[in-house]
This record gives structure tokens, C-alpha cells and sequence, in this order.
């Protein structure tokens, strides 16, 4: 083995990540402001108004990118669950554990503002089309991620029961993003994409993909403070964690 | 084969099942998941008969007519036509030339009996001028059509 993957597997270890955690924490707080701060200004201010919707279509500022997470966190929190059943390292575990609740926020914001949304344009909060029956089957799979890892007390045995059902609900994350292309719905296809150029004007593009940035810096320095937590919790019968500064006082 | 290596093979392959699973269901499902039917499966028969269902698609150009509260207008795929009244407050959105889906029953001079219109917002975000300079741009192109 080399040097370099001797390093990588040093910080799988939650002694050595908990300090490194700990110092990145700021940095991505500092980010979500900055991002934040330009994102909202582009979105509120430079942003022209749009020539169907009026300024009701501001609400995709925060909805799209709420989207998009809800859907990433649920892929990475599988990566971590499946690497944890596969590799057994602890951080895993404790990794997808810690994504959890922030996917479930993000997948509820998504939700809720599509709702706001929804009401004036569509002229009806819900409907039950396949882009919004699956998101709403998203909010569930965390929902239900969260419950079952909670109603069991061996973490160990938490965090395995825990990475089959996260595992088995990745099937949905495609049929979400495929859903308005493979189906007729009232939920409009998509404006950003890989495959083609975003049909959107430019100032409303960069608006929301600065969102989107902040979005991504406030659930990585959520998580992180999150999985600090969930490593104290776990390992408070530790020699190096009776040792903390912190823990001490 | 190391126990981790097995533990792998046994992850991907149950991904594998379940991924090759749900595609199966879905596409047993396929036309029940869709929201509404175009104006030509009406057409074609293949609409839920006797009970309320949706269709999507156009509002006609022009087609939108009013008698006191009930609105008359026609939904269209440009290759069939159903014309349909409704009684009821529309959606800011619902307008000639843009999308809508609307929930009623057939009735039996093959119109349609509205009990919800919901208005369908395509992918495009644009200000005002742009929307403008577009629709400027596809009138040209009408006119230069023979």
C-alpha cells in the first residue's frame, strides 16, 4: 500500500477526524454566508422578473437547490451506509447518520415551497404526479431512516439495519430525476440539465446556482457538526475522548 | 474471496436485483403513473370510461370563449381536439397557446366536463424583453412559412 492511502484511512478513524472536522466546520460556515449573501442579492435584486410568472417564480431560488440536495444527500448517505456494510468502518455509519436529518430538511423545503409555488401558478397546492409522489416517497425514505436507526440501541447493529433500507431506497433518487421525462406530470421538466443548454436566462441561472453552492456548504458544515456529535455520543467510554479540552471542563 | 470482497459483491448485486425490480414494476405501471391523457388517446378509446380522469395538452389559440361563469375553451394536442367547459376560477397561468390539464368526465357529445383546470408551466424562464423578442422571432417565422 502506499503512503497516500495509509493517509486517506487515517481519518476513517473517529479519533483522527473529529480534530480535522473540527477545523473545517468554520470554513464551510463561512462559505454558506458568503454564497449566501450573493446568492439572495442576484435573486432578489439582479434577477429580472419573469414574463409568465411574475416575481412568484423567485421561489425557485431556494426550491430548486433544496431539490438538488435532497436528492445528492440521499446518494451520498447511501455511498457511506453501503461502504459501511461492505468496509465495517465506523465513520460510516456515523457519516450517514449524521446526512440524515438534512436530507429530510431539504427534502421538506423541496416539498413545501413546491407547494407555495404551486398554488397560483398550477392553481393547486398538490397533485399526485410522479415527480411529486416520489419526492414525497423521499421525505418518507429519511423519515424512516432516521426512525429505524433511533428504535435500535446497538449502533453498530443501527447503522447496518439503517444502510439496507438507505440502500434499498437509492432506486428512487433516478425515478425522481427521470419521473417528468418518463411520464406525463404537471411538474415541468427540467430547465438545468447535462444534456442540453439551460433554458432560463443567464442572470436567473447564476442566481440559482450560487444558491446552490451556499446549499451545499450549509449541509456539508451541518453534517460535520453533526457527526462531531454522533462521535462523542458513541465513543464517550474512550480513553482520547476523556482526554478532550472540551469534554474535561 | 475475502469476506469484504463478498460483502461487495452481495451489495452490488442486490442493487443490481432491486434496480432490474423496479424497472419491471415500473413499466407495468407506465400508463397509470401519468398524470392525465392526451386529446388523441381520448380519441383513440383508450381513456378511463365512466368515471372522471385528466387531460393534457394546448389551450387552442382563440379558443377560449365566455358564457356568464362558465368558461369554454378547447384543449388540444395539435393533432386532436377536445373542447371543454368549465365552471370555476382559472389559474393566473392558464392561458391561449400555453399548457393546462384539466380533471372532469366525458360527456356523451364527446366533450368534456370540467371539474378542475390546473394551468401546466413549461421549463422556460425568461424576462419580460426576451419573451417578447421570441415571440417576435416565431411571428417571422409564421409569415415565412408558404
Amino acid at each position: 500500500m502506499s503512503n497516500r492511502l495509509i493517509n486517506w484511512f487515517k481519518f476513517a478513524s473517529p479519533q483522527s477526524f473529529y480534530p480535522l472536522a473540527g477545523r473545517m466546520i468554520p470554513w464551510f460556515w463561512a462559505l454558506t454566508a458568503v454564497f449566501g449573501a450573493i446568492g439572495l442579492w442576484i435573486s432578489f435584486f439582479v434577477a429580472p422578473t419573469d414574463a409568465v410568472q411574475g416575481e412568484g417564480y423567485r421561489i425557485i431560488f431556494i426550491h430548486v437547490p433544496a431539490s438538488w440536495m435532497s436528492m445528492f444527500i440521499y446518494l451520498v448517505m447511501a455511498a457511506w451506509a453501503g461502504l459501511g456494510l461492505a468496509l465495517n468502518t465506523r465513520l460510516s455509519g456515523m457519516m450517514a447518520q449524521a446526512l440524515a436529518p438534512t436530507g429530510a430538511l431539504m427534502a421538506f423545503i423541496s416539498l413545501w415551497t413546491g407547494a407555495f409555488w404551486g398554488k397560483p401558478m398550477w392553481g393547486t397546492w398538490w397533485v399526485w404526479d410522479a415527480r411529486l409522489t416520489s419526492e414525497l416517497i423521499l421525505f418518507f425514505l429519511y423519515i424512516g431512516f432516521i426512525a429505524l436507526q433511533a428504535a435500535i440501541d446497538d449502533p453498530r447493529r443501527a447503522d447496518k439495519a439503517g444502510a439496507v433500507m438507505a440502500l434499498v431506497g437509492v432506486v428512487n433518487v433516478p425515478i425522481i430525476y427521470f419521473s417528468v421525462k418518463w411520464w406525463n406530470t404537471l411538474h415541468q421538466g427540467a430547465s438545468v440539465s447535462m444534456t442540453k443548454s439551460p433554458s432560463m436566462a443567464q442572470t436567473m441561472l447564476w442566481g440559482m446556482l450560487v444558491m446552490a453552492l451556499c446549499f451545499w456548504m450549509y449541509s456539508i458544515a451541518v453534517a460535520l457538526m453533526r457527526v462531531r456529535a454522533i462521535i462523542l455520543e458513541r465513543e464517550t467510554h474512550t480513553e482520547w475522548v476523556r482526554e478532550l479540552p472540551e469534554v474535561k471542563e | 474471496m475475502k469476506p469484504r470482497h463478498k460483502r461487495i459483491a452481495l451489495i452490488a448485486g442486490g442493487l443490481a436485483a432491486i434496480g432490474v425490480a423496479s424497472a419491471f414494476v415500473l413499466n407495468a405501471l407506465d400508463s397509470n403513473i401519468a398524470l392525465y391523457v392526451t386529446p388523441s388517446e381520448v380519441a383513440a378509446g383508450k381513456s378511463p370510461q365512466g368515471k372522471a380522469f385528466r387531460i393534457g395538452g394546448m389551450v387552442r389559440e382563440g379558443s377560449i370563449k365566455r358564457d356568464n361563469l362558465t368558461v369554454h375553451f378547447v384543449i388540444t394536442d395539435t393533432v386532436k381536439d377536445i373542447p371543454v367547459a368549465y365552471t370555476g376560477i382559472l389559474p393566473d397561468l392558464f392561458k391561449e397557446g400555453k399548457g393546462a390539464v384539466v380533471q372532469g368526465r366525458l360527456a356523451s357529445d364527446g366533450g368534456f366536463t370540467a371539474t378542475e383546470v390546473l394551468a401546466k408551466h413549461d421549463e422556460n424562464y425568461m424576462p419580460p424583453e426576451a419573451q417578447h423578442a421570441v415571440e417576435q422571432a416565431q411571428k417571422a417565422q409564421r409569415t415565412l412559412k408558404p
